[in-house]
């Protein structure tokens, strides 16, 4: 299985990472290489085998609704890049 | 005093034979006059742990003790810890200070344990060396006496090295595809992933959710014991924890072993194995039979796909999990961002090293539009499959056991240029993550002078049994206690 460059392109626009021209070579060969190591799967008989997605099958716990925490928003914002008033700064989104 | 074990430590608290605050002033020192060698710790939280020390004192003195009381230890830099740096070996947290503690991190808090720092580790425990580290490649303790400076494995590295080296008695880690007991066998030290759910993942920073495991590290199985009793447990802040009584973990560790049925992978005793390994790990399956076991082949016929399934849900779970560090609640923030998208595309670019970028593109990839079924869907059937190999194993057998690693520790630098050889390293242990279920390492021989493990496996929340085979064979061998020259 190889990956283009178009597809690293758009896969690091998905993920939200500035990929530079010069990364993309080396990119296309180590995920090509991960991919190709992947594809061993396709040899597994997998019908009517249902998918695991938790080692006990666990189901999602529900607790009551209440309230457990309380506000620090004063705490919590300390560490953050840029607040002012209570919110966080972002660049302008609209103009 | 830097020799003695976690149990033999809280004995000597107890006799009054030292106090919490001279143990913990002299561990102190040997990190600061040792780990410029290592680089093992990434935080050393002395003023803290000084007073830490002299609280516990002064709960032994009161009559509140518990065996933690007054023991110094360290966290893997990937557990929260309430006011105290926790960077998970990322330049994305390399201001992270948290605001609140992991149920891990209170548990040891509320023992009276010591806390000394948090260890190194692969970025985001994403690895097998501790080279990828923000801060820098851990050196494994082993190998510096015949001037090869060797990988600790990873990705806890950081808190092998330091077991190893002695700089603490005992360490957390975590376990994603074998980054407990891949390290533990490298440094020559005893490491336990427990079964999936039975310690909680809260405050524990997350890679992939459906594989994390909080484990332990300590030279000796009853050192694993003890800390497991502090770790073990449910908890409502984690969704995914088990509501299961919780044994105590040191009761079993001298049950004899005379009927154990102990069952070999035949897949995992291949051609990839050299013979030097295979005849250490032969030679302690042999102990096991001078100590009653019995002993048969067993067969792990999809064992063979773990390694691909594991890279398609790990770094899918991976991309998801990562997508909070964003620039704006905490973490790294790019200078002057342009725009949004910018300022999310460049905190990215810039705070992430390469594997964990590769892996977040992996995953990106694998989930995105017209290939979910084909990569996700189909590694989670292979997980099945593979989770199903061992039910059948163990309806034969009590436990498994297998070399931990391929080969011993590797030097810095070997294996950096190519991810999937970094991979291949994990070949033994990443099944065990797929299934859920739990499994050690303990230290059984060396090869070249570097040490070797060997891994014993256990079915679903097996961790005391595991625990009494780890204790009974370091009663009657020796290689636990090997210290690094």
């Amino acid at each position: 299985m190889t990956i283009s460059r178009k597809d690293i392109e758009k896969v690091a626009v998905l993920a939200r990472i500035r990929v530079d021209d010069e990364q993309v070579s080396a990119l296309e060969k180590d995920l090509g290489n991960i991919l190709d190591l992947v594809d061993q799967l396709g040899a597994a008989d997998t019908d009517s085998v249902e998918p695991m997605a938790h080692p006990l099958d666990a189901v999602q716990r529900l607790r009551a609704d209440e309230v457990t925490e309380s506000d620090q928003r004063e705490r919590f914002q300390a560490i953050a890049p840029a607040t002012e008033n209570g919110l966080y700064l972002v660049p302008r989104v609209i103009e | 005093m830097h020799n003695k074990s976690v149990a033999e430590l809280s004995r000597d608290l107890e006799s009054g034979q030292v106090s919490s605050v001279e143990l913990t002033q002299q561990f102190l020192e040997r990190i600061r006059q040792e780990d410029s060698k290592y680089n093992s710790f990434i935080t050393v939280t002395e003023n803290q742990a000084l007073a830490d020390a002299k609280a516990a004192d002064e709960q032994r003195a009161a009559g509140h003790a518990t065996p933690w009381t007054g023991v110094p230890f360290a966290h893997k830099d990937i557990f929260c810890t309430n006011g105290v740096l926790t960077t998970c070996g990322s330049r994305m947290l390399e201001n992270f200070v948290p605001p609140y503690d992991a149920t891990v991190t209170a548990n040891f808090r509320k023992a009276g344990a010591v806390c000394l720092g948090k260890t190194n580790m692969d970025e985001f425990a994403m690895g097998s060396s501790t080279e990828s580290s923000f801060f820098g490649a851990t050196t494994n303790p082993w190998g510096l006496g015949q001037g090869s400076k060797r990988v600790p494995g990873g990705s806890s590295g950081g808190s092998a090295a330091a077991v190893a080296a002695r700089l603490v008695p005992a360490a957390t880690a975590t376990d994603t595809g074998g980054s407990i007991r891949q390290p533990a066998a490298l440094c020559g030290i005893t490491g336990l992933k427990p079964t999936y759910g039975r310690v909680s993942r809260y405050g524990m920073i997350a890679f992939a959710s459906s594989l994390d495991q909080g484990g332990t590290m300590a030279r000796t199985a009853e050192d694993n014991a003890l800390m497991l009793n502090v770790m073990a447990g449910f908890d409502p802040k984690d969704s995914t924890s088990i509501d299961r009584e919780v044994p105590d973990y040191t009761a079993a560790l001298n049950e004899p072993l005379k009927g154990l049925k102990i069952g070999l992978p035949k897949e995992y005793f291949s051609d990839q194995l050299s013979p030097a390994m295979e005849q250490q790990v032969r030679d302690a399956v042999k102990e096991y039979e001078k100590l009653g076991a019995t002993v048969k082949e067993v067969s792990l016929p999809n064992a063979k796909l773990a390694i691909a399934a594991y890279y398609v849900i790990a770094p899918a779970e991976a991309s998801a999990n990562l997508s909070r560090f964003d620039g704006v609640r905490y973490g790294y923030r790019c200078e002057d961002p342009k725009d949004l998208m910018d300022l999310y595309t460049r905190t990215r670019a810039e705070g992430f090293g390469n594997e964990v970028k590769r892996r977040i593109l992996v995953g990106t990839y694998a989930l995105s539009a017209g290939y979910f079924d084909a990569y996700y869907l189909k590694a989670q059937k292979v997980r099945r499959l593979i989770q199903q190999d061992f039910i059948n194993a163990f309806k034969d057998v009590d436990v498994l056991m297998s070399p931990t690693t391929p080969s011993p520790a590797f030097n810095q630098g070997e294996k950096t240029n190519d991810p999937v050889t970094m991979y291949l390293e994990d070949v033994f242990t990443i099944a065990i993550n797929l299934a859920g279920i739990p499994a050690m390492s303990i230290p059984a021989g060396f090869v070249d002078g570097l040490p070797v493990g060997v891994q014993i496996i256990g079915d679903y929340f097996s961790e005391a049994r595991l625990l009494n085979a780890a204790h009974k064979f370091q009663q009657v061998t020796d290689w636990h206690q090997r210290e690094p020259q």
